[in-house]
Order: structure tokens, then sequence, then C-alpha cells
């Protein structure tokens, strides 16, 4: 889990986050992201890290620091929000289609593009169904789609499924790190569950409150098929006592 | 995808209505004939019913003028509403600037300033058709400003991630946003328009075979012919039930595919 050979996807230096209203958001946040690799923002609430997350994606410039692209400039992005975040007057299909409209890919492409990505997602039955005829789980996958329908180098995702209960959780967590597998984009996740974090990524950083700040930056040693037998496994429990004990003090500091 | 109705509900929809109303028409009637009532004085719905039978033609020709004002107006108000709410929309400056001024023109009652529009204005058409207009047009621009004004954050933020342009965003994402407003603004509008048509026609109070009904019922009042005036108000209201009605349909039609206001209760 080195991160120092290759050049980093993105590199934050003493990024400090202000808000007009005097909320100090972040402070002089130092972090590197390898290619690749899957990396969670973990933190209570008001720590900044949907913040640096919206830093990252250029919705939000720093009040100071960098947010630099050491290599070929910004890769292409895709975000995934809390909430779905879908048009509900387009079907589950033209919702994917939209970041491929928007660049004027042709109808024919965008359609085979999007259909091929509902199927990544198990979706091929919803095509046509607008939002409001879909589960929560399903939204969300649909919300996920059409981030990785351009295909991205880069994936942040602001805690996507802080919304849906447990069941779907567990399998849209699977569903994501098949989706990583095959794909190898780099992942940035915010969330504020332990147990996520530590299920899903090579690294989890974690934030302090007030103002956010990096606390702890944890390298985790786990196998690479995870899968329900890693989540009952006890190397999956030493791993979130260790983080869990990381965020306790980051609680405290 | 359920796209099959529910009759049984559709069907007590349109009875629970009209059972109300004929038992209420039954009683008007029975009140008249009990208490004597004069038809100068009241007519019973027995009398106005015969009345539009006997002479609703002419009636209904100038129904069809009120109407034809009615239309152009809400058209009229359409196009100028939903250009003046996208312009507030792109610009706080220039909603700072122009509301005021929508909002005045709005609380100014049209029987106040709809002499004055007759005097400046040559063409009476041309006259009635601006004050229907400017009545209908401040539910459409009100309306469909905060429409445009709430369209979700987070799907603005993820436009500006993919690069859309002012122009994409306008068309794809806000405008759609807005409908729903924008029609729940119509259906106000439609019916401020055959109001401020009448009320216009009342104001003008001109004669001649082009025109309204309002003046149909200025007429019936001098000459004393009350169930020709009733008959008059029921074209009205009948119209403008009509009006709604049809404004609803567009409004159901176009948004229930996605939108909370036209779910039918299925689940």
């Amino acid at each position: 889990m080195s991160d120092a050979a290759p050049p980093p996807v993105v590199a934050l230096a003493g990024v400090t986050k202000r808000y007009n209203n005097g909320t100090l958001a972040v402070q002089g946040l130092d972090l590197r992201i390898a290619r690749g690799s899957f990396n969670s923002l973990l933190g209570p609430s008001g720590c900044g890290k949907s913040t640096v997350l919206r830093m990252i994606a250029g919705l939000e410039p720093p009040t100071s620091g960098t947010v630099a692209w050491p290599e070929a400039g910004r890769p292409s992005l895709g975000f995934v929000f809390q909430d779905p975040t879908l048009m509900p007057w387009r079907t589950a299909l033209d919702n994917v289609a939209l970041p491929l409209r928007l660049a004027h890919v042709p109808k024919p492409e965008r359609h085979r593009r999007a259909h091929a990505m509902l199927a990544l997602v198990g979706l091929s039955e919803a095509a046509g169904s607008y939002p409001r005829e879909l589960s929560g789980g399903m939204r969300m996958r649909v919300s996920i789609a059409r981030a990785l329908v351009t295909e991205p180098e880069l994936l942040l995702l602001d805690e996507p499924f802080a919304a849906l209960d447990e069941i779907t959780r567990f399998r849209l967590n699977n569903d994501l790190l098949r989706l990583w597998e095959a794909r190898r984009f780099t992942a940035i996740f915010v969330t504020h569950s332990i147990f996520e974090s530590v299920y899903l990524s090579g690294r989890v950083v974690v934030m302090a409150a007030r103002p956010g700040r990096l606390h702890a930056d944890i390298a985790l040693d786990a196998p690479a098929r995870r899968d329900e037998a890693f989540r009952t496994s006890p190397a999956y429990a030493a791993l979130c006592r260790t983080v869990s004990d990381a965020l306790e003090k980051a609680m405290a500091a | 995808m359920s796209d099959a109705p529910a009759p049984r509900r559709n069907w007590a929809r349109v009875l629970a209505p009209l059972l109300v109303g004929l038992l209420a028409l039954g009683a008007w009637e029975a009140a008249i004939r009990h208490f004597a009532v004069p038809a100068y004085v009241l007519p019973g719905p027995v009398a106005i019913a015969q009345t539009l039978a006997a002479d609703g033609g002419s009636l209904v020709a100038s129904l069809l003028v009120t109407l034809r004002t009615t239309v152009l107006a809400l058209l009229l108000a359409v196009a100028t509403g939903v250009a003046l709410a996208v312009l507030f929309s792109q610009s706080r400056w220039v909603e700072m600037t122009f509301l005021p001024y929508a909002v005045m023109l709005q609380v100014t009652p049209v029987v106040a300033i709809a002499p004055l529009i007759i005097i400046w204005v040559n063409d009476v058409q041309a006259a009635l058709l601006i004050c229907a207009w400017l009545v209908a047009f401040f539910p459409i621009v009100s309306n469909t400003t905060i429409g445009l004004n709430s369209t979700d954050r987070n799907l603005l933020d993820l436009y500006r991630l993919l690069g859309a342009s002012r122009w994409q965003t306008l068309v794809q994402l806000r405008l759609p946003a807005a409908l729903p407003f924008f029609l729940a603004g119509l259906r106000i509008s439609g019916g401020l328009a055959l109001i401020g048509a009448i009320v216009a026609e009342f104001v003008a109070g001109t004669g001649g075979a082009s025109s309204g009904l309002a003046y149909r019922i200025l007429e019936a009042g001098y000459q004393l012919q009350i169930p020709r005036m009733f008959a008059a108000l029921a074209l009205i209201s009948l119209s403008g039930a009509a009006i709604f009605l049809a404004l609803s349909l567009v409004s159901h039609l176009l948004l229930r595919r996605w939108h909370e206001s036209a779910l039918r209760a299925e689940r």
C-alpha cells in the first residue's frame, strides 16, 4: 500500500477552506491519492470530509493551499452524491446517459453505453423506468452507473449509501467493489461508517472535526478478495478495531 | 409502468360533484316554485335552461368571442411569463429590478386600469387582450420563477461538473424541473384570463356583432331579461370550469410518469 513510488493522481497541499460565514471547514490538509487505489475519508459529521471531496471535484475552490494533478492534468471525474440526484422526468437509461448527452455523444452510442452500464449494475430491466418507480437501492445503482458511464479515472463518492438500509448497503458495497476490481479507477469514498470504510478500502484517512483536519492515515492490510467471508472474519474485526480506535482519538482531539 | 386507470375512483370523482350539483339545482327550483319568486328577481334553473335552449345561439356566438380573447391572452401570458421568468432566473439583478413592477401590475385592479387601456389603445380587441393578459401573466411569471430557482442543488452541481453550458442547463435541467410549478400557475392563469377578458368587456361595453358575453349580460340587464342574464352567467361558469379541466388534463398528461402531484393512489 505504498503510495510513494508512482506520482499520485491528485495531491492536496496545505488545503484550507473557510466559508464566507467564517466557519473553518478544513485546515492545512495534505493528502496524496495513489492511482488505482480505493480510499475512504472517515470522520464525524462536520469534519469537512464532504468539503474535501467538493474541492477535489472543483465544485469549490480552496481558500488557501493547492489541489494539484501531478499526472497529465485533471483526469475524468465521476461524482456520486449522497442522494441519487436523478432527474425524475427522465428514465433510468436517460439519466445514465446524461454525461454523454452533455458531451454531445450521438444518441445510438450513448444509449449503447448506458445500456451496458445499466447491465453492469444489474438494472437492465429498469432501463425504461422512471426514478419514482425504482427502490432506493436501485436509484443509487442508477446514480453509480451514471458516474461510471464516462469511464472516469477518478470516482468521488459522498456518503452514497448513508440513506439505505443495511441489507441494500451490503449488496451495493459488494457491487461497488466488483466494479472497482473490473475497472480499477481511483476511488475516494466519504463515509461516517467504520465498517464500510474498512470493508471497501485499502486506505482509510481519518479526519478530526472543528476545524476539519487529517488525524490518522491507515493503510489496511486486507485480502484482495473482499466478500461476506471477509466481513465475518477476525481479520476484519481487528481492522475495524484499529480504525475505530483512531476515530475515537480523532473525536477526542 | 402502470398506465391502467382506476375506473371506480374516476366514476366517484365525476358522480359525486354531479350529484351535489343536481341536488342544489333541484332545491333551487323547488324554492322558486314554493315561494313563487318572480323570474325578474331570481329565475329557476328550468327557466334558465329554457332560455338557453331558445336563444342560446346568440349567446354562444358571444361566448366564442370572449373565449377567443381568453385563449389569446393566455397564450400571450405563457409566452411573456416564461420568457420573463427565464430572464429572472439568469440574473438576481434582473429579478431584483423588475419583480416589484410585475407585482405592481398584478395588484392594480384591472377594473381600475381597463378604462385607461381602452382609451389609449384604439383597437378594442387589442385593449381587451391587454387587460386579460395583465391578470393572467403574473401567476405564470411567479410560479415559473420559483420553479426555475428551486432546481435541485446537487443536480446543478452535477451539470457544472459535467461541463454543461448555460443553455444545456436551462433547457435540460431548469425548465423541466420548473414544469410542475409552471403548470400549477397555468391552471390559475386560465381562470384569470377568462375573468380578465369579461371584466374588460364590461368596462368597454362595446356593442355590435363582435362583442363578447359580458356585453350580452349588460344588455340583458338593461332589458330586465333576467333569465337570459343567468344563462350567460351559466355559460361563463361552465367555460371557466372547462378551461380548468382542460389545463388539469394537460398537466396530468405531462407529469403522470414522474411527478408526485400526478401520482395515483396505487400503493
